[in-house]
């Protein structure tokens, strides 16, 4: 399948594939608006590694055909689309970073943060969890690369000035 | 006609239908399990009782599962041993049911030491902590519950924690070793998990043990320690560990020591039946010893090298290596690997800032590494290091970059990188 390979010796570490990712991953798509006023900031799912000045490379996830993550993720909210991208469901993940754990390109992340809409998951309002009615909710997920899946080209390989980033199929 | 029969229903029973069915769309799987729920994670109870998870996300895989793999399923049956010279599974009741290949995949039940056996059957408010009934047990009680205490303060104690403490409960753990999470953690990332258990509110007594659970009637109303101090509570939850559930295979010919003995098909000492998950003793590949290592990856991924090797492929085990992830609200923490360096050779790197909640161990062995401990923001990209593990990847020429928090792939060679990050996976 078509992921995005780091051609390391392109790479300028500008990082403007994060903020393409961050972008993209926004609910505006738009840089200043994702930045600035979505709280909290969306994460880039990709990271780019450097020491000053040479190497620097962008890792993100590799879609593996044999994915540990999804074999150690107990709620099957990593999980393997038809087309072969591994993709978390943010509705089941509980974020108890199993698939950091596991991940061996250490791509995937934390995305934490304190939901100020308690029943943003749908939760029941037993008399066991009645608590949640007055606190604000802690969301846990698990974030990472889902190629991009509103565009042909994802956007980070669109965004690399120096085409440090490709998309396409290796064996 | 090959009748595939497989005891249990979580993840290394799923593991291996869903390999199986990738080698034989044909024949007909038979699952048993003891209890009445759909395949769902018993991970996931202590966010049940927490209310992170509602009963619908409890389920491990969708509504359809059995009807699209033709599965046929005996819920709710206890099996009562396995004859292997007739190739038949002996259900509670005396119902027998035949197979050609079979896979043993009962997972672990917990341990209760006998001295509080007699307390967890006459007293409905004693429970323990793996399956689903206990979290609803627990449930129905939690109106009457103020006071509980945990006994045990390894990974299944500190879930159950967790989970009574979202319930808004006073909880009190009990632990035989001097600090919790003995087993997962060295002292110093202990203390700090400990420290944060306790700013919030949770007591916790180590170096001591329950030797009665007390009550009234079918009630307990405390337990009794060590020291002979009483600790008043509502509800007990019995949280010493696990064992391979292997009870049932009593007076079979399936060679058992403390786990079913596996070779690295995942097959038994008899032809055509299989074990996997928490149930089996297989090979850990860092001390290569055969040991159970309960963990959900491991149980999946043995679970499904039991089913391709009983429909026809020729999988291998490599092995694994314990590890977890747990995190006690705002106190997140990865192990892995030899957690408790013993004898020669072993050589530590540490970086210790308990204030702030963060501890990073890597635990090295001829210039390799075998082990690690993560806490707090160290978690982060924790993978690399069970990579690193896994391959057995001398670290020597990046040795001195291992602590640091932006350690990554640009620290290890050109050759790894182009191996790792610019080829197919």
């Amino acid at each position: 399948m078509k992921i995005v390979y780091p051609k390391e010796e392109a790479c300028m570490a500008c990082r403007l594939c994060e903020v393409a990712c961050i972008t993209e991953h926004s609910k505006s798509k738009d840089a200043i608006k994702a930045y600035k006023k979505q709280k909290p900031t969306p994460l880039s799912r990709t990271l780019v590694e450097e020491i000053f000045p040479t190497p620097s490379v962008s890792v993100m996830c590799r879609h593996c055909s044999d994915a540990p993550c999804i074999e150690a993720c107990f709620t099957s909210a990593m999980h393997r689309k038809p087309d072969g991208r591994v993709i978390v469901d943010d509705d089941k993940c509980v974020g108890c970073w199993m698939c950091i754990m596991v991940c061996p390109f250490g791509v995937i992340k934390r995305n934490q943060y304190t939901s100020i809409e308690p029943g943003l998951m749908g939760l029941e309002r037993s008399p066991q969890n009645s608590k949640l009615k007055t606190q604000n909710l802690k969301i846990k997920l698990s974030s990472k690369c889902d190629l991009c899946p509103d565009r042909s080209i994802p956007a980070c390989v669109e965004a690399c000035p120096n085409r440090a980033l490709v998309y396409e199929e290796r064996n | 006609m090959v009748k595939y029969l497989i005891i249990g229903n979580s993840a290394a029973a799923i593991g291996a239908v869903e390999a199986i069915k990738r080698n034989d769309k044909v024949n007909p799987v038979t699952m048993i399990s003891d209890e009445p729920h759909h395949v769902y994670s018993r991970p996931l109870i202590s966010y049940l009782l927490a209310g992170q998870v509602t009963k619908d996300r409890m389920y491990y895989r969708g509504e359809s599962f059995y009807r699209d793999n033709n599965i046929e399923t005996i819920f709710n049956k206890r099996v009562a041993g396995v004859d292997a010279r007739k190739s038949q599974v002996i259900l509670e009741g005396r119902e027998k049911i035949k197979y050609d290949r079979l896979l043993i995949a009962t997972g672990g039940i917990p341990f209760v030491p006998p001295l509080l056996g007699e307390g967890i059957k006459k007293k409905k408010n004693v429970c323990t902590f793996t399956k689903w009934s206990d979290a609803e047990d627990i449930m129905k009680l939690s109106r009457k519950i103020k006071r509980a205490v945990v006994i045990g303060a390894g990974m299944i104690g500190v879930k159950a924690v967790e989970g009574l403490y979202a319930m808004g409960i006073d909880v009190t753990v009990v632990e035989l070793a001097p600090e919790v999470l003995s087993r997962a953690l060295d002292m110093d990332a202990s203390k700090i998990v400990q420290k944060g258990m306790e700013d919030k509110g949770v007591k916790i007594i180590t170096n001591n043990e329950v030797v009665k659970i007390m009550g009234r009637g079918g009630l307990t109303t405390g337990v009794i320690l060590r020291n002979k101090k009483m600790i008043q509570c509502e509800l007990v939850i019995i949280a010493i560990g696990v064992m391979p559930n292997v009870g049932f295979l009593k007076g079979s010919t399936i060679k058992v020591n403390r786990g079913i003995l596996v070779d690295e098909r995942m097959e038994t000492n008899i032809k055509g039946v299989y074990a996997a998950g928490d149930v089996t003793e297989a090979l850990n590949m860092l001390t290569l010893e055969k040991m159970p290592i309960p963990i959900w990856p491991l149980a999946y991924q043995q679970g499904s090298i039991a089913g391709d090797n009983m429909s026809g492929g020729a999988s291998i085990y490599k092995g694994g290596f314990p590890m977890n992830s747990i995190e006690f609200p705002g106190v997140p923490t990865i192990s892995m690997g030899i957690v408790d360096p013993r004898g020669d050779g072993f050589e530590s790197l540490i970086k210790n800032d308990a204030v702030n909640r963060n501890y990073k161990r890597i635990i090295l062995k001829n210039e390799k590494v075998v082990g690690a401990i993560l806490v707090g923001d160290h978690i982060d990209r924790a993978g690399i290091l069970t990579g690193l593990i896994k391959e057995g990847i001398p670290v020597t020429q990046f040795k001195n970059k291992l602590l640091d928090r932006d350690f990554g792939f640009v620290h290890m060679s050109r050759e790894h990188r182009r191996e790792k990050l610019e080829k197919a996976v």
